[in-house]
């Protein structure tokens, strides 16, 4: 089984790295890394760098699990793309960052974490950062 | 020293709170529009003119000054920090701008921009204030057929000098003259082109084909491109300069100021020209010709100072004459025709208060914008964050009110779309759109003076080419049409192929950085 996780390039997305690192480790299992960057805006805070990329996919090996680095570079919307490749690839579980947001920016950008935490049709693992 | 007791009594005029408001206002939004791109000062300022109907117009030119300024200022930090022109002036900008940041000195460059801008602006400004009079003094004495004669000129200038070729300049100023045509004539009170409707007899209002061909094309075009892979952050940290940058910038930001001003001043200037000019003189004079191509700080600090002083340039014959050189220009003078003011030598002597006031928030706009673009250009950077469908879901809500707001006519509302969709062929077919909204908005104006004339001098031709102003205009425009001949001819010329892929702000010029 496989275990997919949503990474972005903040102390969160590293956190929950860790977290599906260490779940794919006692479980004997592979780990699919997902970075998304939305194709409508000019700049992506939450797109990974090439370089950032690479060196995911140098601490993956290093681990000795299974793994596959994965760019997302269509669509506008994460938690759209992150369901639908649960559905596609089934993995056991899925694994996100989390954290506050406050009532206002919520109401107005929504929530990505909400939605996979509700909308997700596998287990998902909702890690904080420390 | 008359001029210079009018510009004090001017700052007097422009040192009370709502007019500083109304500037901090303008040179905000004119930073945040200029930082995106494909959405400029021209396009912001059409926007706006519908609303600005109801302001004293002073206070809403204090306004529209500052998001000129402010465009020229938030252009160069896309340039820099994506390599996407946010404004055609500052395509050349990011040939080194980017390069710099690339090589993690983002924060020099935007330095270099931003003290740039604001020495040649401050230069320019001053220039302004001292050559603008001069001008008013000598175009009192023009009559009729030397008034057309130098709006031929604009037309042929704008149309021939800029632009990806001559052809697709003038196709545009022809469709902006033609649509300046509709309504009826003045002089015979026949209706041209407005095939019995009603709506069209007082002919498009200039709102509307502004907004339509700014804002509703750019829309469009973007809609039909909106996939386009997003980039990574680029970590800017605070602007500043080391010694060393300072001692490289500073030549230059004069020499870029010397550029820029005189082009922006004459007619069909643009500030295309002068910064690339800028950008090549610095190559050459540049003690390190090694670093350019690798981000050379030299070829920052000219460009950009080079399009703040053409900026100001641009002013005088706005001013004096009442040409636009540049499509922000062309709305602001749509504007002072909307507020019931004739642009034109006369401006000056029937509104002083108004132009040295306006002069003067110039000064305090650019203060405004050193310190406002230095110390937050990384707040700036984040407006590239926002998902354009937000963005241009607001632009086109703010384009419908505005040629709704015009008649309360739901036909002008049809009347956008049509515009919207020419605005769109105008950027799919690469035709620039400078020329157009000069057409349309100086063509009406160059009859009225052509037509003026013709009947002074009973209908004769060569009424027509009376003074030896029309002759140097009419000398100059024959020179730029005959020019790609003799290029060809000598065998030289045609070889200066600029990037860029026209003179209206708010040209697409994302995809061509020239190389």
């Amino acid at each position: 089984m496989t275990i997919l996780v949503g990474y972005i390039p903040t102390s969160q997305g590293e956190a929950a790295l860790a977290a599906a690192i260490a779940e794919a480790k006692a479980h004997d299992e592979s780990v699919l890394v997902i970075n998304m960057s939305r194709d409508d805006k000019l700049v992506d805070a939450h797109r990974a760098e090439g370089s950032d990329l690479d060196r995911l996919d140098a601490d993956l090996a290093e681990s000795g699990v299974t793994h596959e680095v994965r760019r997302i570079e269509h669509g506008t919307d994460p938690a759209d793309q992150l369901l639908e490749l649960v559905d596609r690839e089934q993995p056991r579980m899925l694994v996100i960052g989390i954290r506050h947001r406050s009532a206002v920016g919520k109401l107005l950008l929504g929530s990505t974490a909400q939605r996979l935490l509700l909308d997700a049709t596998c287990p998902v693992l909702a890690v904080k950062a420390d | 020293m008359d001029n210079f007791a009018n510009l004090i009594d001017g700052f007097g005029h422009v040192l009370t709170p709502m007019n500083l408001l109304f500037a901090l206002i303008g040179v905000t939004i004119g930073t945040a529009v200029g930082v995106l791109p494909g959405i400029g000062p021209a396009m912001t300022v059409a926007l706006l003119l519908p609303v600005t109907y109801g302001l004293e117009p002073t206070q809403a030119l204090i306004m529209f000054a500052g998001i000129f300024y402010g465009g020229m200022y938030g252009g160069s930090t896309t340039s820099i920090l994506l390599n996407t022109p946010g404004e055609s002036s500052s395509v050349v900008t990011a040939i080194e701008g980017n390069k710099m940041a690339k090589a993690g000195r983002a924060a020099q460059a935007l330095a270099t921009a931003a003290i740039g801008s604001f020495v040649a602006g401050t230069i320019g400004t001053l220039l302004l204030a001292l050559v603008m009079p001069q001008v008013v003094k000598f175009a009192v004495s023009l009559g009729a057929p030397e008034y057309f004669a130098i709006m031929l000129l604009a037309f042929a200038g704008a149309s021939a000098v800029l632009g990806s070729s001559r052809i697709r300049g003038f196709a545009a100023l022809l469709i902006g003259l033609a649509i300046g045509l509709i309504g009826i004539d003045k002089v015979t009170g026949q209706q041209r082109m407005t095939f019995g409707t009603a709506q069209l007899a007082d002919g498009i209002d200039v709102v509307v084909v502004a907004v339509g061909i700014f804002a509703v094309g750019e829309a469009l075009w973007v809609a039909a491109h909106l996939r386009r892979k997003a980039a990574g952050v680029i970590p800017v940290g605070r602007p500043w300069m080391g010694r060393d940058d300072w001692g490289r910038s500073w030549k230059p930001w004069l020499r870029g100021t010397a550029f820029g001003f005189p082009f922006g001043a004459l007619p069909a200037g643009g500030a295309e020209i002068p910064t690339f000019l800028s950008y090549m003189t610095e190559r050459k004079l540049s003690k390190r010709p090694e670093e350019f191509g690798k981000g050379a700080i030299e070829g920052v600090a000219g460009p950009e100072a080079a399009n703040n002083a053409s900026a100001a340039g641009t002013l005088v014959p706005m001013l004096a004459l009442g040409l636009p050189t540049n499509a922000t220009a062309a709305i602001m003078l749509a504007a002072l025709q909307g507020w019931g003011l004739e642009p034109g030598p006369l401006l000056m002597e029937k509104q002083p208060v108004l132009v040295w006031t306006l002069i003067a928030s110039l000064f305090v706009g650019n203060t405004m914008l050193l310190l406002l673009n230095l110390p937050l250009a990384p707040a700036w950077a984040k407006l590239l964050q926002i998902p354009r469908p937000y963005l241009y879901a607001g632009i086109l809500f703010f384009a419908s009110m505005g040629a709704y707001a015009v008649n309360a006519q739901p036909f002008d509302l049809l009347l956008l779309l049509a515009l919207g969709m020419v605005g769109f062929a105008l950027r799919r077919f690469g035709l620039p759109v400078l020329p157009l909204i000069i057409g349309v908005i100086l063509g009406p104006l160059a009859e009225l003076q052509g037509r003026r004339s013709l009947q002074l001098s009973g209908g004769d031709l060569s009424g027509l080419v009376g003074g030896p102003v029309a002759w140097v205009c009419f000398a100059i425009i024959a020179l730029v049409l005959i020019w790609p001949l003799v290029g060809k001819l000598t065998g030289r010329g045609r070889g200066r192929g600029r990037g860029g892929d026209g003179p209206g702000a708010d040209a697409p010029a994302t995809k061509e950085v020239m190389a």
